[in-house]
């Protein structure tokens, strides 16, 4: 038997926003945990504070979370003014309390954006993120017999790339961290991560002409601060809004081009 | 969870569409993504006219060159006169006036354009406080510093240009005007502040235009943020000089 060395932390105060629903003002309620391991993820500490608000009769404290292993994105919060707190390159699923200190005040409030409606405290609905991946987050792909693999040749330095703009998780963290409440991290990697690949091609140009606009249809615009990448959990370069950028500005030349074909 | 999004269809995709469609550039111009390629290109613009100003007021260190002749001022006629006779006199001058003014108001009309979607974007604020990571002093406040350079070139062509603000102002005279201008140490104080809001400006700007152009190398990536910094320090450096060259008495004036 291993001995686990977790300490304990003491004396932690929470100010999470509680908010009935989309109609709500919405406030900052004041809750004590008085001893947490240290060893709890920042989810499991809320999943105690939730069993003993159920045990006192008063509402559980609603907040999005699934896979909680860092990969679904589900799980949100802006924890103490940043995205999926204060861990770089982490999900809230995967913070833990020993990254706090005893005595600590911590403040969790919902991610904001006009195009991210709060459900229910600290619930947010992101399905603005579906539209955006609706008109053109896909590939045609012959259907059939299953190809071999390798059979498409690509550079290993484009796989990689695409590869990096594919880690994303669709979380919303790039949203909620942007001042402008801007989208183009969220845009850019699910754009890179198809127009790099060839089998990205055929709808490259229709594919980021559509998305990006349907993306402004929702979201403000980038001002360059670089915030979306440090709050990304999966730590997605700002790159991909230059590859956006560009990709954009040939679209709109190449559409133009294939209107005049149809 | 039922929430529908009211919207059009996705303009200008390869798709046939019935009725007219804007005119190109006015249909990129009415997307975010088209303001900031026109925020980035009227910058370079501007950007250039800045540091060939920068580089012109330099002659105010060379003085006088005969008697009663100032360097500076000979070069002012030159500009004048730029391409005479092959284009008329002040025509050179006046096109690229012209397309400073066009570079300046499409400068500030996508900057509102674009403010006001993003104010639009997040319509309930942020209750706790935020706690940014990466955005600069530079990057939060590039609405402030060009509204203070906006406000300072209004200044600036008031004094050196119809010398409104100038009483010693004589048109033609433009290194004695310049020095008689910066001997008011409430001007030099103005103009040293503005400078240095331009330079905050050009910090966050010059990097951020190639984002906005996406013109991203990763083997030259590091390069867009020294290249920033190495221009604002000129330009900075450069322009601040004048007001305290003219106030410690080196530049060349009738009185020395």
């Amino acid at each position: 038997m291993t001995t686990q060395n977790h300490g304990t932390l003491t004396n932690l105060t929470l100010e999470i926003w509680r908010q009935t629903g989309p109609d709500d003002p919405g406030r900052f309620v004041t809750y004590e945990i008085p001893e947490i391991s240290d060893g709890a993820s920042f989810l499991e500490m809320l999943d105690i504070l939730n069993e003993r608000l159920i045990e006192a009769g008063e509402e559980a404290v609603v907040f999005d979370h699934d896979c909680r292993e860092g990969i679904c994105g589900t799980c949100s919060l802006m924890i103490d003014g940043r995205a999926h707190g204060p861990q770089r390159g982490t999900a809230t699923c995967q913070l833990h309390m020993r990254t706090f200190s005893s005595g600590d005040t911590i403040v969790i409030e919902p991610f904001r954006a006009s195009s991210f409606p709060v459900i229910k405290d600290l619930m947010v609905d992101r399905a603005a993120f579906d539209r955006i991946v609706e008109v053109g987050g896909f590939i045609s792909a012959a259907t059939g017999g299953a190809p071999d693999g390798n059979l498409i040749p690509i550079p290993k330095p484009v796989a990689d790339a695409a590869m990096d703009a594919a880690a994303c998780i669709g979380c919303g963290a790039c949203v909620a961290a942007c001042p402008n409440g801007a989208a183009s991290l969220f845009t850019g990697a699910k754009l890179a991560h198809l127009n790099l690949l060839p089998q990205g091609q055929a709808e490259r140009f229709k594919r980021t002409e559509a998305m990006v606009e349907t993306m402004e249809e929702h979201f403000g615009s980038c001002t360059n601060h670089g915030e979306c990448e440090a709050a990304c959990p999966k730590s997605i370069s700002i790159d991909v809004i230059a590859v956006m950028n560009a990709d954009y500005r040939k679209a709109k030349f190449k559409n133009r081009k294939s209107l005049s074909r149809v | 969870m039922a929430q529908t999004f009211s919207r059009g269809p996705v303009s200008g995709t390869a798709v046939k569409q019935d009725g007219k469609r804007k005119p190109f550039l006015l249909d990129l111009y009415s997307t975010a993504v088209g303001k900031k390629y026109v925020m980035a290109i009227t910058g370079i613009l501007l950007l250039g006219f800045v540091i060939a100003h920068m580089v012109g007021n330099l002659k105010l260190y060379q003085g006088r060159t005969g008697p009663g002749v100032y360097a500076m001022d000979e070069y002012a006629v030159w500009l004048k006169n730029l391409l005479y006779p092959a284009f008329p006199e002040s025509g050179v001058l006046w096109l690229m006036r012209s397309g400073l003014i066009v570079a300046v108001l499409l400068h500030i009309h996508a900057a509102y354009g674009l403010t006001i979607i993003n104010r639009k974007a997040r319509s309930v604020k942020y209750q706790s406080s935020r706690d940014y990571e990466v955005a600069n002093f530079a990057s939060r406040t590039m609405r402030w510093t060009g509204i203070i350079v906006a406000l300072f070139v209004v200044w600036h062509l008031a004094d050196f240009t119809f010398g409104w603000v100038n009483p010693n102002f004589i048109s033609g005279e433009v290194h004695l005007s310049v020095v008689a201008s910066f001997q008011r140490v409430p001007v030099s104080i103005f103009y040293i502040v503005a400078n240095i809001a331009l330079g905050i400006h050009l910090f966050h700007g010059v990097w951020s235009l190639f984002q906005s152009m996406g013109w991203n190398n990763p083997r030259f990536n590091v390069w867009r943020r020294y290249l920033a910094t190495a221009i604002a320090t000129v330009i900075v450096v450069g322009n601040v000089s004048f007001p305290i060259a003219v106030l410690a008495g080196i530049i060349d004036h009738p009185a020395a």
